[in-house]
């Protein structure tokens, strides 16, 4: 008896859980509310087919315990209902899954209007690159990267001129505004995460992948990593910050484009192997501040 | 169902089958042996008889130890990851570094070591030959070599917690490029002998294997046809095919990687920058290994679920005193969920970076799965209809099973969705899926079977009392870690934290950490209740006696309990009918077992198999 009440509890029990859960998603703050539809609309079938399971579970525990001669069915197949269980099951999943691609197509169709911005991952940190006045990102590779070029951008290609670095850890973007991120990543795996955002995507040494999303609420954005990436993993945050176009252009202007970056360092004539001993000492540095995160 | 003669018709077809073919009781007719029986070593001193032993009950169980003793170093090492997680003031001296070797050998060691091992090398070999009416398993040598290949794969794991760097922390995906550079705790030793330990593990099992399957299709005694075969033996099976033909991919990309941290090749490696300095790798493909690890992985799935599945079915049938409704459902249900699982492993990589068009197909293939999986509960809870239902132990973890089971399986509906996958991989929320889906699901179903095999192992039962406690702890606990988690995985909190104290989502997650750690330490405190009754149970439990479940199937049917070696003494059983017949109308008792011929109950009105 007593049985089939606690497991009756336990499906009420999480029902209760879920309708009075205080922890849930955050506010959204892109394009992207399909998704949480998409997830609302698989709590409702998903979770229906959870409790129906279960409540006919726990009703045959009342039902049908154990009584000494108790008449049992002998049936060892029923076609019919076999059947249409089959089909119902068949449209319940097929009910999921179309609006899923439908959105899942959205996501991977970038709109033509919008900003492309380099993400640039490493251990443990993120790194961006805006595209100039002429609004594109100069082709790049992981073996030009050195003091002279952090981002190793192509500097046969005049797109990458203009480019703007942003050596910092702080994104801004442009409300209202398509933004397509480009992820790459000069050691491995990350994994570029702002859960407001909802969408994600892995940063892989080698190649650039991409996502895109339009922020629709200003504000600060913690960045995470979600893609497990040594043992800063946990410590390799960023931050996105979404500005009104106006506060956005003045964010933009104070950061220096390619070509002045190197301009700049001719003049200070700094040589190559004087940097990787600073780049070095960074490292450690940082280093040391993630351990001292540990402790 | 029994043998293809209608019962209805019986009078009739007695007479005519007799003058057919000259005499006897013709309804009992069983096609002869083909194949002489097999010679058995036996062995005579304690080494052969217990330690390099051929006899694959002895196998199975060794099989069984060594796995529940990996099984164990990983609980320990859940319970100081639930500490850091929970209470990290009180652990300080616990750092990122051993975190992440934690998270690393835990789930290695639950998915491989521990669940893959007990289902196919201990449920298999204990249960496989005496299941089929075989004196043992076709190629005992090979069967014994395999057991010590998976006893050393396991001396190598454990030896790398020893090593310097300690064991690897690359999670237990070990995705390159971080598996094998610094910046992964035990990038040096502790990956090489994870990799060695494994190829080791794939080859070991590949013996073993062999000799599942080919046991299963040559060995089955007269009658025992593969429709009549018990769910288990189809679980394990298909399980088996699946393992022989996803774990090669497992052991070259083990290779592979072995030979780009040892040779310097670059199979998984690009271009790489570290500290400033660019590495001498260049070319090489990260997703590559991911491709090969989840052709791996995901049948690695179905390679634990698919013996549950089967296990749990015969246990719902036996303690429901009712038939599995509809058998050959679920054996086709089987088959097709394993051969399904080989299109479906790149869902575990929407967000890697690879081509997103694939999100469309591995998105239907993922939700089509789905469909014989949802039958599969459909049958169990139609099982229980208008059953009689015992709740004995066994049936408590079998219901506990299902309620897990259906919860994991919706949420991997979720996860399959490659849409709403996008905002939920890499977050808690995966975490409980996969635990609810094939950690607590899959340890329901072993807990109940071992509670309803061990009569047949030992001659005794397992203290019920205790097995209550265990159960209700266990189910009611881990119910209460993985339910509540998925919700941090909608706030987006991520896996594989250290700690994110500081961090706006995590804090008000605080509480409830806290309160799954405490769960945790209560489940795993309960497992010891479940070993204390083993222990306490072999030499002081309640004696059993012959089929105490009143069971159908060939195991409970041997002349000696425990059986001995070969099985059966003088003569093979032959079977007349499935392991289902549990309560047929007419018949005198609730059970009929498969050795009993139609003559025997001549009123029982079964259907024809």
């Amino acid at each position: 008896m007593w049985t089939g009440l606690v497991f009756l509890a336990v499906i009420i029990g999480s029902i209760a859980f879920h309708v009075w859960t205080p922890w849930w998603w955050t506010d959204i703050a892109s394009n992207w509310g399909a998704m949480d539809d998409t997830i609302i609309l698989t709590f409702w079938i998903g979770g229906g087919v959870f409790i129906l399971v279960c409540l006919f579970m726990v009703y045959c525990i009342f039902k049908f315990n154990y009584k000494e001669g108790r008449k049992v069915e002998y049936k060892p197949e029923d076609k019919k209902l076999e059947v249409r269980l089959t089909w119902a099951t068949a449209l319940g999943v097929a009910a999921l899954l179309a609006p899923g691609l439908l959105v899942w197509n959205q996501y991977i169709k970038v709109p033509e209007n919008s900003i492309h911005v380099e993400v640039m991952a490493w251990q443990w940190g993120w790194k961006y690159r805006l595209p100039g006045e002429d609004g594109v990102l100069g082709t790049s590779s992981n073996k030009k990267i050195n003091d002279d070029n952090p981002f190793g951008i192509n500097e046969d290609d005049p797109n990458g001129k203009d480019d703007i670095l942003i050596d910092s850890e702080e994104l801004h973007i442009a409300n209202n505004r398509p933004v397509k991120i480009l992820l790459r990543s000069i050691d491995v795996l990350h994994n570029f995460y702002v859960p407001q955002f909802r969408a994600k995507m892995d940063a892989v040494p080698g190649m650039i992948t991409y996502y895109w999303f339009e922020p629709n609420k200003i504000g600060e954005y913690e960045v995470l990593c979600a893609e497990y990436c040594g043992v800063g993993h946990y410590a390799m945050r960023g931050l996105v910050v979404v500005d009104n176009q106006e506060d956005y252009n003045k964010w933009l202007a104070k950061h220096e484009t390619f070509s002045s970056f190197i301009a700049k360092r001719k003049k200070e004539g700094l040589i190559n192997e004087k940097v990787v001993k600073i780049n070095n000492i960074l490292n450690t540095k940082k280093s040391i501040k993630s351990e001292k995160n540990v402790r | 169902m029994s043998d293809d003669l209608n019962i209805k018709k019986t009078s009739s077809i007695k007479t005519k089958s007799s003058s057919v073919s000259g005499g006897g009781t013709d309804i009992d007719y069983v096609r002869p042996a083909e194949l002489p029986e097999q010679d058995l070593y036996h062995g005579h001193s304690f080494i052969t008889k217990w330690i390099f032993c051929q006899d694959a009950k002895v196998i199975g169980i060794q099989y069984t130890l060594t796995a529940v003793f990996t099984g164990v170093v990983g609980l320990i090492l859940s319970w100081m990851m639930r500490m850091q997680l929970g209470f990290p003031e009180l652990f300080p001296f616990l750092t990122a570094e051993s975190y992440y070797q934690m998270v690393t050998m835990h789930g290695m060691i639950m998915v491989v070591y521990l669940l893959t091992a007990l289902f196919l090398g201990g449920f298999g070999n204990y249960l496989i030959p005496l299941m089929v009416g075989a004196r043992d398993m076709v190629f005992p040598y090979v069967n014994m070599i395999s057991f010590w290949m998976f006893f050393v794969a396991v001396v190598v794991l454990m030896a790398s917690f020893f090593v310097p760097g300690g064991p690897t922390g690359s999670g237990w995906t070990l995705y390159p490029p971080q598996a094998i550079l610094e910046g992964t705790p035990g990038s040096g030793y502790g990956i090489l002998l994870m990799l060695i330990s494994l190829s080791l593990f794939v080859i070991g099992f590949t013996m073993g294997g062999l000799n599942y399957v080919i046991t299963i299709l040559q060995a089955r005694t007269r009658g025992m046809t593969l429709m009549r075969m018990p769910l288990t033996i189809w679980g394990i099976f298909t399980a088996t095919v699946l393992a022989l033909l996803a774990f090669p991919a497992l052991l070259v990309s083990s290779i592979m990687m072995t030979l780009d941290k040892v040779l310097g090749t670059s199979f998984f490696m690009p271009t790489i920058i570290k500290a400033g300095e660019m590495l001498s790798y260049d070319g090489g493909s990260p997703i590559l290994f991911q491709h090969l690890f989840w052709f791996f992985g995901h049948p690695e799935v179905y390679i634990v679920a698919l013996p549950a599945f089967g296990i749990v079915s015969d246990l719902l049938s036996v303690h429901a005193r009712k038939n599995i409704f509809g058998y050959r459902m679920m054996v086709w249900a089987i088959v097709g969920i394993g051969a399904l699982s080989f299109f479906v492993w790149a869902h575990h990589m929407y967000v890697s970076g690879m081509n997103p068009w694939f999100g469309f197909f591995f998105a239907s293939t993922t939700l089509i799965i789905a469909v014989p999986t949802a039958l599969k509960v459909y049958n169990w809870i139609l099982t229980l209809w208008r059953g009689n239902i015992r709740l004995t132990t066994v049936m408590l973890f079998c219901l506990g099973f299902i309620v897990t089971f259906v919860n994991g399986g919706i949420t991997g509906i979720f996860l399959g969705n490659v849409i709403v996958d996008v905002p939920l991989s890499d977050t808690y929320f995966v975490i409980a899926h996969f635990h609810m889906v094939m950690g607590i699901a899959p340890l329901m179903v072993i807990f109940g079977a071992i509670y309803h095999w061990f009569p047949l192992i030992t001659g005794r039962f397992l203290d019920e009392t205790l097995g209550k406690w265990h159960f209700w702890v266990t189910f009611l606990g881990a119910y209460s870690i993985y339910f509540p988690m998925h919700y941090l995985g909608f706030i987006g909190v991520p896996r594989r934290y250290f700690e994110m104290y500081d961090s706006p989502y995590m804090t008000s997650a605080v509480g409830m950490n806290e309160f799954i750690s405490v769960a945790a330490f209560i489940v795993g405190a309960a497992q010891f209740i479940f070993f204390y009754n083993l222990v306490k149970s072999i030499r002081l439990g309640k004696p059993a006696g012959k089929n105490p479940w009143k069971a159908n199937s060939l195991e409970w049917l041997t002349p000696q309990v425990p059986p001995e070696h070969g099985n059966w003494g003088e003569k093979l059983p032959v079977v007349h009918r499935w392991a289902y017949d549990f309560n047929v109308p007419g018949a005198k008792k609730d059970y009929i077992t498969q050795t009993t011929p139609p003559s025997e109950v001549i009123e029982a009105e079964v259907e024809k198999t």
